[in-house]
């Protein structure tokens, strides 16, 4: 399990943060709903539920028997000449790709956008080392010039304004460019071109590692995979485990789900197949490719009642459709994973101590398990960590209180029909004289909301005078 | 005969709708007798991770069902959903669980079993004018698949214009606990819900659930700024199923 840095604030705190900001809570809906609307109607004339199933059905069978098929996917990597080196935890991530850059003697480092980089926090370990860091795709790069962290998995900025990334284009450009996507666009890929015409190692996350064949797979939209991975020297790719699939052929279902749960696309742009370095009479390619596998965290859940959440493939569509992360967007979650994946992962990977709050930022409304292309039952797991963390004697000591009292009083007829007689009367009381902002829950619920009174008669009591 | 579990909102928060929904049972011919001693499906403790309080208090509510026969008739989608989707989970392993699946097996949510009556209740000639949005409750809709039954009986009110909104399957914010752990991101929620029926024009924002009516209407009605919240039940007694 990592032991990187997490911050000390609260969810509560971050989300009120992030609600202030008014852009935050248009754009957000705006780019998500787009996401959702491109996916229903693109795959209108498809067997999407049929595709769902399918996808479910493979990335059970493969996490089922993960060690067989990283097996399989190592003896291939290695036949096909890629070096493979496996990482524990984030620390040893760090180190072999540190040590790869520091043997091939590189200064210069493109990345392609990596959630698994950003888990084990690559960038600023490489910077310490003096190496030069370009973040190649156009979302991660304005990450990159703002000292920021991407907010979604798959939609880097989508808390940003165009205003914003203008200003942060502008200051790399030394001028002022101008209000317009297609400039600013235009001026990215012009910079980014040097930096892939020097980088000396290109780093890459893997959306997929085909077990039988050795392959590393990369979909992108921007062409920026395809160029970090076959200009530079060497190719580094940083791949979770879980992220093995067992054949090629299971590639006809899993990239329409990804791509399609991800961005609504049928297909993204570019999708790279990557089986080994450069061989011999072949044109271009690097000289040398290295995968690191990473564990942190995952060969834990294995056999666990979370197992299934290692059949995620980070396709972001459950924080598409989550009216919290709607809210409050990625940072709220306080670690690389937002959403309700997020909420899920950061406990499991990061442990309750530091993650544990993230379960109760839902209203488990669902929303996630219906869209989720593998169907991961978020709902499910997030109920299962919250009953973990009470097990685990890890909820406040008022949270048990109050459930306990609670059930003290609603596990009898007679204690709830007095129970809420009296505390009906003194709700009443203090919303009367001004005192139940001071009331705890009922404080809570009264910002913003209108109180509900218990009724003077309730219905059990309305019932008593019928007989 | 059926039996009405009026649910610990309904019975505390909402006595009026349960009167309603009975009614309406009634005048649809369903033989309804409310449940005596049933207190709550147990479900703010078991969403909030608490299994032993939430079967104590879920034990009362399902012997008491147990002493009924016929279906148990449930005016709120989500405790319906509790019963029929989380009792086996949560008597799991219990002295209870073969009852548990019985009484789980016997439960359906207030609008479906209306949706089974449509033609008594066009007999009714129910009239209420004006424009209405439905909200779906998460767990009725996502747990229990119900989105075309209360829409079907809404419809079967003349003068009734039900408009669709973009958000009714979107989270209102409520979720138990979660509406007063995170009180801003909550009402955030429920200003999306009320923004999207106020933009669609609706006059009346309606729902089968009771925890969606008490986070939408204690909102509306902080902001004086409309719609009018209200069950399924209430718009029928409104609408002339007295």
């Amino acid at each position: 399990m990592s032991t990187d840095p997490l911050p000390e604030t609260t969810f509560a705190e971050r989300s009120r943060a992030q609600l202030a900001r008014p852009f935050l809570r248009q754009a957000v809906p705006r780019a998500t709903d787009t996401a959702v609307k491109d996916l229903r109607a693109r795959f209108a004339d498809h067997d999407y539920e049929g595709l769902r199933e399918l996808g479910r059905q493979i990335r059970s069978r493969t996490i089922a028997d993960l060690d067989g098929y990283l097996g399989q996917l190592v003896t291939a990597f290695a036949a096909n000449g890629v070096q493979v080196h496996r990482a524990a935890d984030a620390a040893e991530a760090r180190e072999h790709i540190r040590r790869i850059c520091r043997e091939a003697g590189a200064t210069r480092v493109v990345k392609v956008k990596s959630m698994a980089t950003e888990e084990i926090a690559l960038n600023p370990a490489l910077e310490a080392d003096g190496l030069q860091v370009t973040e190649t795709d156009l979302g991660e790069y304005v990450v990159q010039l703002d000292g920021d962290t991407p907010s979604h998995i798959i939609a880097p900025i989508i808390h940003k304004t165009r205003g914003e990334i203008r200003e942060s284009l502008s200051r790399v450009a030394g001028r002022e460019l101008p209000d317009d996507a297609a400039e600013l666009t235009g001026f990215a890929r012009e910079t980014l071109r040097d930096a892939f015409m020097d980088a000396d190692v290109g780093i890459s996350g893997a959306n997929f590692g085909v077990a039988e064949s050795g392959t590393v797979v990369l979909v992108t939209n921007e062409g920026n995979g395809r160029m970090c991975t076959s200009m530079p020297r060497v190719h580094i790719s940083l791949m979770g485990i879980e992220r093995v699939i067992p054949a090629l052929e299971d590639l006809a279902v899993m990239l329409p789900l990804i791509t399609g749960a991800g961005t609504g696309q049928l297909i993204t742009s570019y999708v790279t197949m990557l089986s080994g370095p450069r061989r011999e009479g072949e044109p271009d390619g690097p000289d040398q490719m290295h995968i690191v596998l990473l564990d942190n965290g995952r060969r834990a859940l294995l056999g666990t009642e979370f197992q299934d959440v290692l059949h995620c493939i980070r396709c972001g569509a459950c924080q598409n459709v989550c009216p919290v992360y709607r809210q409050v967007g990625g940072h709220a979650y306080g670690w690389v994973y937002g959403g309700p994946i997020g909420a899920v992962l950061s406990p499991l990977f990061r442990g309750q101590a530091v993650g544990g709050e993230l379960p109760q930022a839902s209203s488990l409304c669902g929303a996630c398990d219906d869209i989720c292309p593998v169907k991961i039952p978020l709902h499910d797991l997030l109920l299962r960590l919250r009953r973990q963390r009470v097990d685990a004697d890890a909820a406040p000591r008022r949270e048990r209180l109050a459930a306990d009292l609670w059930a003290w009083a609603w596990s009898s007829p007679w204690r709830y029909r007095l129970v809420t007689r009296c505390v009906g009367a003194g709700v009443r009381v203090a919303v009367g004289i001004g005192l139940v902002g001071r009331l705890g829950p009922l404080g809570s619920w009264a910002r913003g909301r209108t109180l509900p009174m218990l009724a003077r008669r309730p219905f059990h009591a309305r019932r008593d005078l019928d007989d | 005969m059926a039996a009405l579990f009026p649910t610990c909102l309904g019975d505390l928060v909402a006595p009026d709708m349960v009167e309603h929904a009975q009614i309406a049972l009634v005048r649809c011919g369903v033989d309804v007798q409310p449940v005596r001693g049933a207190t709550c499906c147990g479900q703010p403790a078991f969403n909030a991770g608490f299994h032993a309080q939430a079967r104590r208090v879920a034990r009362v509510t399902l012997r008491a069902l147990a002493q009924t026969t016929g279906p148990i008739i449930v005016p709120a989608g989500s405790c319906a959903a509790m019963m029929s989707r989380r009792w086996g989970e949560l008597f799991a392993g219990d002295r209870d669980a073969p009852l548990a699946h019985a009484v789980a097996a016997r439960v359906v949510e207030f609008t479906s079993v209306l949706a089974q009556h449509l033609d008594a209740l066009e007999r009714h000639e129910l009239r209420w004018s004006g424009t209405v949005g439905y909200h779906d409750s998460c767990h009725m809709l996502r747990e229990l698949r119900l989105s075309a039954e209360p829409r079907a009986v809404l419809r079967s009110v003349r003068d009734l214009e039900l408009v669709p909104l973009a958000s009714s399957d979107r989270c209102c914010g409520f979720g138990g606990t979660f509406s007063v752990r995170y009180p801003e991101v909550s009402v955030a929620m429920a200003d999306s819900t009320l923004d999207d029926a106020r933009a669609a024009g609706v006059d009346a924002l309606v729902s089968a659930d009771p925890g969606c009516l008490m986070q939408l209407g204690g909102r509306a009605d902080r902001t004086h700024n409309g719609p009018r919240v209200l069950h399924v039940a209430t718009l029928l007694h409104e609408a002339g199923l007295r």
